[in-house]
């Protein structure tokens, strides 16, 4: 298959040596299990059990609550001992809801859902079952990947691209799990196809994962139609959903939209074999497969763990930590986020735990831009990290704007290149986040000025018209007048007249 | 463990500035080495003067904008400043050119400007060319080589009474740079190949043999180090390479049109500052564009002034004017050279959907 060329971007040393190729480790359920009501992008799950409530395996412990949301299921049959504000797996540490499950010995499976024939499922039936089963991006993103299997009714699609480049040094979740579980991950890509309906699937995977590939071939090959699996090649950020489009379908997704506006949709290839659980099992997502790495873990390795588990008892079913760890990542190097510490659980969207030693972690403090143009030359959105900087620096927030700040996918890149240790991504995620609520306080200013508007010609009208009943009045006044003269019709008060004209446009104060 | 306080990644290519510069440094020692040997201690004397006063003033600098002294001092920029400069010196200038250009380069260079990657124009040249302005007569006596251990060398104490006793160089020793006679019996009505008797043998000029600044003299050394620089990947290829092949380009097309009065490619390439300027100078960071067309414009413009300077103006050496210029104007590239972001067309609008069937 013809690939198309990347701009930019880095040759990285993998670190992988650690954890590839190493079967995954199955973690027993940890004695307390906390599930975050929140494990995804858009709005916390809604709790269905309370204190005191005994579960089942499978079992459901929160509803989605909207449109962009995903329910949560019981990883181990347990009692629920708390639905409280625990600290919460990011960066902020700030408290979250989280549902407090001291899990019981034993194996007390609920039944599980009936399967559904992607053949003969009707449309949006395989969405439905993905979203009951609490289905996330499992790549990092956690967007609900219902919402993302819905796209076909919205934009016209042609292509699935199943994401196993796993681009980011230390992480091998995806390569072990496509070795292991290659059948599974193919056919969960041909379920999404079928949901999306979709004719064409690519299986992009780094060529750095030559195991991965075979297995996944030896898969696609024993169907029919099966996916196409191309190896991709050894760049980061390869997985990047618009980057790793443009490489396999040389589409060019345009600034500000999705890839389902070239006509492709891009799903992880964790989330595959999860909806080929959901799907043909009827099982929700409760696990996940973690890779536990860095210098500072004594024995890294891929593990299967309930979600949930503590990173605590996560790295101790690892060996534990041999050193005080520079930096603990949820995630990869260059996009995970720091953890606030060990007592936060594991949640969907992790991909990898990593306690990064020192010398691993790198960090220096920032000296001054030498304006060398490194950051240029690997930016693989073909920004000007080095302008945006100095502009953010200076809070000129809209000439950032112009720059293209808000493209940056903020992959680090630059700030992995820049001599100086500028924290590049810092800026950027500093300048889009203020930028976004800018965007939100011109909307608001924007409808209050429309609301002041609309008052102010309302107001005008009013007066108009109590005006022109006026003269009404006067007219009529005048013509009875006239008739009383001629000794005629009594006089009659005009009940339109009656009553002040409230104020009814005051509560835009402007 | 630290508190989580910023974003990724929490990784890093290992770089640094004071890595960057010190690869710099040790790209420049051969061409230095060589000038110091083949122009003996009074070269020396200057050497370490000059570098010794850029370190100075830029601590100088970093004390007077309260800033950490040490730190600033550590990125290396300044040193390499004086380091550079120093080779662009005639060899046995006295003390004070070099002490006066190391604080032109430094303080008014860098500094005012506020300090590290906030200059417009290259430090060293801001010098060289005040220098060569306003000391026109020790900046251009030059001296025939005479290695440190023949016995026409100046000796230590005679050598410390040229750089820092005034003493002037004996007479017989002064001579014209190639450039200089080149330019000098071209202005005399000579045709190339009468004039080119004037000037040293092109295998001269690569070795270095010849009279002439104290670090440029060995086109060949300064290359090499040139090309270290491009395999560690301290510089990329874009800058150099306009320069270089812009150069050769008109040289080559003038001396075509009219051999009796138009030098050779080659022969502008090898004399002078073209090395150093096209590896060393034109492609500091700090002053030069940012995006590889940047770089490509920057480099072309650079090498354009410095062939018409030095072809038709009436200094022999257009280098430091033609870096200058494009520093003014690298401003003005950056805008214009940006690369076109992902999903944006060249104006910077997103591109129209429904690639897709």
């Amino acid at each position: 298959m013809k690939l198309f060329s990347l701009r930019g971007g880095l040759s990285l040393a993998g670190h992988k040596g650690g954890t590839a190729g190493r079967p995954i480790r199955v973690m027993p359920a940890p004695p307390v299990l906390h599930l975050p009501l929140r494990q995804h992008a858009g709005d916390p799950a809604k709790p269905v059990v309370a204190e005191g409530d005994t579960v089942r395996r499978g079992e459901r412990l929160a509803e989605s609550a909207g449109p962009l949301s995903a329910p949560l299921h019981a990883p181990a049959a347990g009692r629920v001992t708390a639905v409280r504000p625990e600290t919460a797996p990011h960066p902020s540490g700030l408290p979250a809801e989280t549902v407090v499950l001291e899990t019981a010995a034993g194996d007390d499976e609920a039944p599980l859902a009936p399967p559904v024939e992607p053949e003969a499922a009707a449309p949006g039936e395989i969405a439905a079952r993905v979203g009951d089963a609490g289905i996330v991006g499992l790549g990092g993103g956690a967007f609900p990947a219902a919402v993302k299997l819905d796209l076909g009714h919205h934009y016209a699609l042609d292509t699935l691209v199943i994401n196993g480049a796993e681009c980011e040094p230390y992480l091998t979740a995806d390569d072990q799990l496509m070795r292991e579980k290659a059948p599974a991950v193919v056919d969960g890509a041909r379920v999404m196809a079928a949901a999306l309906g979709v004719g064409r699937v690519v299986v992009g995977i780094e060529a750095n994962k030559p195991r991965a590939l075979e297995a996944m071939r030896t898969a696609a090959g024993r169907l029919p139609d099966g996916p196409a699996v191309v190896a991709l090649p050894v760049r980061y950020p390869m997985g990047s959903e618009r980057h790793l489009v443009q490489v396999l379908t040389g589409r060019e997704t345009p600034s500000g939209r999705l890839t389902a506006e070239v006509g492709v949709v891009v799903h992880n290839a964790g989330t595959a074999r999860a909806v080929h659980d959901a799907v043909r099992q009827g099982r929700p997502l409760t696990h996940r497969v973690v890779t536990v790495s860095g210098g500072a873990v004594r024995r890294p390795a891929n593990v299967m763990v309930p979600l949930g588990t503590r990173v605590r008892d996560l790295v101790a079913f690892c060996g534990g930590l041999r050193a005080d760890p520079a930096r603990l990542l949820a995630g990869g190097p260059f996009t995970g986020n720091p953890l606030p510490g060990l007592d936060v659980p594991v949640v969907k969207g992790f991909n990898g735990i990593l306690a990064l030693t020192a010398d691993e972690a790198r960090e220096r403090p920032a000296q001054p831009c030498i304006r060398c143009g490194a950051c240029v030359e690997v930016c693989p959105c073909g920004l000007v990290p080095v302008e945006m900087m100095a502009h953010i620096r200076k809070e000129e927030l809209d000439d950032a704007d112009t720059l293209g700040v808000r493209d940056c996918v903020r992959c680090g890149s630059c700030a992995y290149a820049c001599p100086s240790h500028i924290p590049l991504v810092q800026y950027f995620a500093y300048a889009q986040g203020r930028l976004r609520g800018l965007d939100v306080e011109r909307r608001n200013q924007d409808l209050q000025r429309v609301a002041a508007r609309e008052r102010q010609e309302r107001m005008a009208r009013l007066e108009r018209e109590r005006q022109e009943k006026k003269a009404r009045q006067a007219r009529r006044r005048q013509q009875q007048d006239a008739e009383q003269q001629g000794g005629e019709a009594p006089r009659k008060a005009d009940p339109a007249a009656a009553g002040p004209v409230a104020d009814q446009g005051s509560r835009t104060g402007s | 463990m630290r508190t989580p306080t910023r974003s990724a990644p929490f990784t890093h290519a290992g770089t640094s500035l004071g890595r960057i510069m010190g690869q710099v440094m040790v790209a420049l020692v051969p061409a230095t080495a060589f000038g110091l040997l083949q122009f003996g201690w009074p070269a020396v004397f200057l050497f370490a003067t000059t570098v010794a006063a850029a370190a100075a003033f830029d601590a100088l600098g970093l004390y007077l904008a309260g800033r950490p002294v040490a730190d600033g001092l550590a990125d290396g920029t300044a040193v390499l400043a004086g380091w550079i400069l120093a080779l662009t010196l005639p060899p046995w200038a006295p003390w004070w050119i070099g002490v006066t250009g190391a604080g032109i380069a430094v303080l008014v260079g860098k500094h005012v400007y506020g300090g590290t990657g906030q200059n417009i124009f290259n430090p060293a040249m801001v010098a060289r060319v005040a220098l060569l302005v306003s000391f026109p007569v020790p900046m251009t006596t030059y001296i025939a080589p005479v290695p440190l251990w023949e016995a026409a060398a100046p000796g230590f104490v005679e050598a410390l009474a040229i750089t820092f006793g005034g003493a002037q160089p004996v007479d017989a020793l002064t001579v014209a740079s190639p450039l200089d006679a080149l330019s000098t019996a071209l202005h005399g009505g000579a045709a190339v190949p009468q004039a080119r008797d004037a000037v040293p043998a092109l295998k001269a000029l690569l070795t270095g043999t010849v009279p002439g600044s104290l670090g440029e003299t060995s086109a060949g050394l300064v290359l090499a180090g040139g090309l270290f620089m491009l395999a560690v990947r301290t510089i990329s290829w874009p800058i150099p390479v306009a320069f270089l092949g812009t150069l050769f380009g008109l040289a080559e097309v003038f001396h075509q049109i009219d051999p009796m009065h138009y030098p050779t490619g080659l022969f502008h390439l090898s004399a002078g500052s073209v090395m150093l300027a096209a590896f060393f100078v034109a492609t500091d960071p700090v002053t030069s564009p940012v995006s590889r067309t940047g770089h490509l414009i920057f480099g072309a413009g650079a090498a354009a002034i410095t062939f018409l300077i030095r072809t038709w103006a009436g200094y022999p050496e257009g280098l430091g004017f033609g870096i200058l210029l494009m520093n003014a104007a690298t401003p003005l590239i950056d805008r214009w050279a940006r690369p076109r972001i992902m999903g944006r067309d060249r104006n910077g609008r997103p591109l129209a959907g429904g690639g897709g069937p």
